[in-house]
């Protein structure tokens, strides 16, 4: 059995998908709790110092490198399980099974997925890259991301895109944190219900700390 | 021409000695020697497994899309075996014993002897191979008692004892199949054995998706296809359960033993009408707790529940109070007919019985009362804990009843009434379960060795396993160590293009008919025949009169019948109704068969011969011996008997009373 | 129970062989008791439409009592029906009330290819089982039965998930058409016990390559697996089978 078989087999395609998707929802906690300095309410000076630790200290921006392999492998290897696994039925049903069996959302991972990757094209397009290219893309100056956000989410349409984008995360969440885990091997009942309450309880928390981040600034609830 | 081949000695020597002395095939040998398996039941998934182990060439057949799907897979209640893990006095004795007594005297000792003796071994190569029996806390196996025994023998696996022995069993298959031991033909069914100078060649099997005819050849030919019960249109078995592969053989020398004797099982539920398409058993295991009954009075039209106690007949309980509703499968089933043609049955149809759970709930549930140590329980709240216990015991067949009756078997009694399960003839075969034709073998069911006239619960799959796990891999053995000179005969060889014409030809003929009737309808004509005049109760005149019919339904089918499709390509009513064709000629065998035999016996009950109140009549000075019948030709048969040599056991009337 | 007849229109798929393209037909069925299996009441049909000179509809059944696994029609869009733990056979005609349209399909998956009308070709599982689904053990090679004393929880878990019938609703329910309720069934039963153990590791490793070399898709746990299994297999043998590869492949020797 070699590494090439292991995860090129169905089980291991899904190993990756589980094994990468823990490590964005490690990312997600960090990036949720850096943000969440915007409610410090003490004019951005805590998030900026947070968010130059993360642009401008060298371990960050190697563990970033990281990030972007396990975002891409992640996007990559579910694109394409996705296709895989729709042309394993080449003559499809006049009536479908629908949400009898299963909850549309782990239904719908692949489309969930698509969306959270274009909401990232504009999300990485808004703050990453102008910060980045700023830097030169290295550890150069940097610049204000609050102030930066305070703009960004002025416009009506920025807010509501930023909403859905964190709805469909939320969804994809909430089928993904517990399908992780069970591709793991965790099989027992009492760690089953454990972790079933915790991804859904995990999933409406990041969904509302992401998506309140835009509605506060056009709210005007920070300042 | 009858051999049994029974292998001198004592009764308890005999296989020893037989294992110790038959000839042997060196591996090398196995090799080149190709066994045809028909049928991938218990026997024959076994057989097939064991033999490609040994190293012979095997191929398997199987009509089904998977060797998994065969009917053993349906029987629910357990396996026997002579291990006395409960230390209440088994022994392979008294397996033996019991297995004779329960057949009412009309199998041979010297098989049955061997049963008995390989029964411990099958347990440990099922539990090697991962089949999941009950179990103890304490982590050993699991008994249960079953009807017609004092002693807790039976083994099992919940309700699915059938199912998970034949899993183990097909992966034993599959293994072989994956090593290339054993070429796996699903899909397929055999049509016509082939002889070449007198002993089996091969067979012609039709490849039932492209509905092409297939050559095989093989050194010997193992049918392992089961029973016939489907006879009577309405059974217990599967839809496809067939004669076929062993009335071929039987048209082509095999001798046919004992084809009247068959098995009614009491338990099982009602038909509901016309409509119906095959009968469910409700296990045994349920004539444990339950009580059965019919109103006193005549036409009763009552509900169950609003019959009060004393208005209510517990038949078996009256008749014979010694063993109560657990009295033997053939003397309840009886019982219940008895009482349904005397006008006290009930449900829609009049023909049904109830079996009451009323009793057991109330009785478990105070047993978990005094088990809590509480006094001041209501009685809602016992039959409520009762519940909950006869659940835990019985969920699956309560859940099964509720789907097919939609009735809750928990608040209203169940309606039951006996249906065919087995059938104890089939093939006759010597000690060695060679046929009457060289080289032709049947194991399980399909052949007639071990049960004599009526089959005792959980032992089915104790005989199919036995066969071919432990008896077939040495009697074959032992008859192909001449084979080793003979090379494979190429299928080009003109026996194989004869086989393959007549087969041809046949099914040319049914597809020429274009009648009016469908194959459905003429299975069903045969069904009502068969049950109404050789079924539970037979006599003279029912059976001279069953045997016309019959003959004169033969012909209205040969000339009336309607099969739609074509030949070549996938046609499942030219593949029923080739069967049916079979089941036709049968029923008419099995009719002379009961009519000849002019006694009682098992679940052979001939209305002229029983006791002043009604229990079955034995004649052994005149009738203990297996019945053999040889094809002649249509509608001609010649008996040949076997007389039945009891050494060891003396045989005595059963008395349940 | 209040017994009832009904009329109903069966619109039912109709595919000569595996190499036809195939469609559906509508037939009407008329007074079906509502005491009547699902497949009685195709039986039923099947007279009607050989009395009218057509050919009858091909399905595969065997027991009629939900065991052998046989049967397998989409109905309505759900594997046997609408009833929960059954199976095509066992469903019953009170599941229906009078002028209902019926949709029967066959199981759609790559992997199980139909062979004719309702009928499809299921063995990929015979050939998954074949890589590695057995102990291998041959006959006569056995020690006492009770010589491996096995605890009575592993006992019922490997006899709950040995229950599976193989009949394939769990790869006709999956989006992804997935056989790993079936595949898991089978890993789950032989790893709970002592026996299975000496080849725990390449049983999973290969029923696993053997199930992607046959086209099933791949598991997403959403769960309809589970949800329409007429035995009630639990999807919790789906991560048992995830947790034997990650072990199996991560102590490999090579």
């Amino acid at each position: 059995m070699t590494w090439k078989q292991v995860f090129t087999s169905s089980v291991g395609k899904k190993l990756t998908m589980g094994l990468t998707g823990i490590f964005l929802i490690l990312f997600l906690v960090v990036h949720a709790g850096l943000n969440a300095c915007i409610w410090a309410n003490d004019h951005g000076i805590m998030f900026n110092k947070g968010a130059h630790f993360m642009g401008a200290n060298v371990i960050p921006r190697i563990l970033e490198i990281g990030l972007f392999a396990g975002l891409l492998l992640h996007i990559i290897q579910g694109l394409m399980l996705e296709l895989s696994n729709r042309s394993k039925r080449k003559v499809g049903y006049a009536v479908s099974y629908g949400n009898e069996g299963s909850k549309w959302y782990s239904r719908s991972m692949g489309i969930l997925g698509t969306l959270i990757l274009l909401f990232l094209v504009l999300h990485l397009s808004d703050f990453w890259y102008p910060n980045r290219s700023h830097q030169n893309f290295v550890l150069g100056e940097e610049i204000d991301l609050y102030e930066k956000m305070k703009t960004t989410f002025t416009e009506l349409w920025v807010v509501i895109v930023y909403v859905l984008g964190c709805l469909s995360l939320g969804y994809h969440l909430a089928h993904g944190f517990q399908s992780a885990f069970k591709t793991l091997g965790i099989n027992n009942r009492r760690y089953h219900i454990m972790l079933t309450s915790l991804g859904y309880g995990f999933s409406i928390i990041i969904t509302l700390a992401f998506a309140l981040m835009p509605i506060s600034f056009y709210l005007g609830w920070v300042n | 021409m009858l051999d049994a081949k029974i292998p001198s000695g004592t009764l308890d020597s005999k296989w020893t000695d037989f294992k110790g002395h038959c000839k042997l095939v060196n591996p090398a040998n196995k090799r080149k020697l190709e066994v045809i398996v028909v049928g991938t039941g218990l026997a024959g998934a076994s057989a097939a497994a064991s033999l490609g182990e040994l190293g012979y060439k095997v191929k398997a057949f199987c009509f089904q899309d998977s060797p998994r799907r065969a009917h053993s897979i349906a029987a629910q209640g357990g396996i026997n075996a002579a291990k006395n893990y409960q230390n209440d006095g088994d022994s392979i004795f008294r397996l033996f014993y019991d297995t004779i007594k329960g057949g009412d005297y009309r199998a041979r000792e010297a098989n049955v002897h061997r049963l008995a003796e390989v029964s411990g071994n099958i347990i440990d190569q099922c539990v090697a191979q991962g089949v999941p029996f009950a179990r103890e806390y304490g982590g050993l196996l699991s008994n249960r008692s079953f009807g017609g025994t004092q002693v807790q023998r039976t083994f099992y696996a919940a309700g699915q004892t059938g199912q998970q022995l034949l899993i183990g069993a097909y992966q034993a298959l599959e293994r072989q199949v994956a090593l290339g031991n054993v070429k796996m033909y699903a899909r397929h069914e055999m049509l016509e054995v082939v002889k070449i100078d007198g002993k089996a060649s091969g067979i012609i099997a039709r490849d039932l998706v492209s509905g092409k005819l297939e050559r095989h050849f093989g050194h010997a030919v193992l049918l392992c296809t089961g029973g016939y019960g489907n006879v009577f249109y309405l059974s217990t078995n599967a839809m496809g359960s067939n004669v076929t592969a062993a009335w071929k053989a039987h048209r082509n020398g095999a001798a046919f033993a004992n084809p009247c004797f068959t098995q009614i099982h009491p338990t099982c539920i009602p038909v509901s009408g016309d409509h119906q398409s095959k009968l469910t058993l409700m296990s045994e295991s349920l004539r444990n707790d339950g009580r059965i009954w019919v109103p006193k009075q005549q036409n009763e039209t009552r509900k169950a529940v609003d019959i009060p106690e004393e208005e209510r007949d517990y038949y078996l309980e009256r008749r014979y109070p010694a063993f109560g509703n657990l009295v033997p499968r053939d003397v309840a089933s009886r019982a219940a007919k008895e009482r349904c043609d005397a006008g006290y049955g009930v449900g829609s149809s009049k023909q049904a019985v109830y079996l009451d759970y009323a009793d057991a709930i109330e009785r478990y549930g105070k047993i978990e009362v005094s088990k809590e140590g509480r006094t001041d329980v209501s009685k809602e709240e016992i039959i409520a804990l009762g519940k909950q216990v006869v659940k835990t015991k019985y969920g699956n067949l309560f859940d099964m009843y509720e789907k097919i009756t939609g009735e809750n078997p928990y608040e209203v009694p169940m309606r039951i009434y006996p249906a065919v399960h087995y059938t104890m003839g089939g093939l006759w075969v010597d000690y060695e379960l060679q046929t009457t034709v060289p080289g032709l073998y049947a194991l399980g069911e399909a052949n007639f060795s071990d049960h004599g006239a009526n089959r005792l619960g959980a032992s089915a799959l104790m005989q199919g396993l036995a066969d071919g796990y432990f008896v077939i891999p040495y009697t074959l053995g032992n008859n192909l160590a001449d084979a080793i000179y003979n090379k494979a005969v190429e299928t080009t060889h003109p026996a194989f293009e004869e086989a393959e014409k007549n087969v041809s030809e046949r099914i040319q003929n049914l597809m020429n008919i274009k009648g009016k009737q469908s194959v459905e309808s003429f299975h069903k004509r045969l069904g009502k025949i068969i049950w109404d005049k050789c079924g539970m109760a037979r006599n003279k005149e029912g059976l001279e009169q069953a045997i016309r019919e019959v003959q004169a339904l033969k012909k209205e089918f040969w000339s009336d019948v309607r099969i739609p499709g074509e030949i070549n390509e996938m046609n499942p009513e030219l593949d029923k109704a080739n069967r049916v064709a079979d089941f036709i000629e049968l029923g008419e065998l099995m009719c002379i068969d009961a009519l000849s035999r002019n006694e009682s016996c098992g679940g052979h009950f001939r209305e002229e011969y029983q006791t002043p109140d009604g229990e079955a009549l034995r004649d052994d000075t005149n009738y203990m011996y297996v019945a053999a019948w040889e094809f002649k030709a249509d509608h001609q048969w010649e008996l040949h008997k076997e007389a039945l040599n009891y050494e060891v056991i003396k045989p005595t009337q059963r008395n349940y009373k | 129970m209040e017994h009832y007849n009904m009329n109903l229109t069966v619109k039912v798929w109709r595919q000569k062989n595996s190499s036809d393209k195939g469609k559906f037909e509508s037939y009407p069925v008329k007074n079906i008791s509502s005491e009547m299996s699902f497949l009685e009441m195709i039986d039923v049909l099947n007279e009607q439409l050989i009395v009218e000179g057509k050919e009858p509809i091909a399905f595969d059944h065997d027991c009629r009592e939900g065991i052998c696994g046989m049967c397998s029609m989409y109905i309505n869009g759900k594997p046997h029906g609408p009833w929960a733990a059954n199976t095509t056979c066992q469903l019953h005609m009170r599941a229906f009330k009078d002028g209902d349209t019926v949709v029967v399909e066959p199981w759609r998956a790559s992997a199980f290819p139909v062979v004719k009308d309702l009928m499809v070709d299921r063995s990929a599982f015979d050939r998954i089982i074949q890589a590695g689904g057995y102990i291998s053990v041959n006959t006569g090679n056995a020690v006492d039965g009770n010589s491996l004393p096995i605890n009575k929880d592993h006992a019922d878990s490997a006899f709950a998930a040995a229950m599976c019938i193989g009949c394939g609703a769990c790869v006709a329910a999956c989006k992804n058409s997935s056989a790993m309720l079936f595949l898991s069934a089978k890993v789950s039963h032989l790893a709970l016990l002592p026996q299975g153990d000496p080849e725990r590791k390449s049983r999973v490793l290969n029923m696993v390559a053997q199930m992607d070399k046959e086209g099933f898709g791949a598991c997403t746990n959403t769960g309809a697996c589970e949800a329409t299994c007429p035995k009630e297999i639990s999807i919790s043998n789906i991560a048992r089978l995830n947790q034997e590869y990650l072990r199996a492949s991560l102590t490999a020797e090579k």
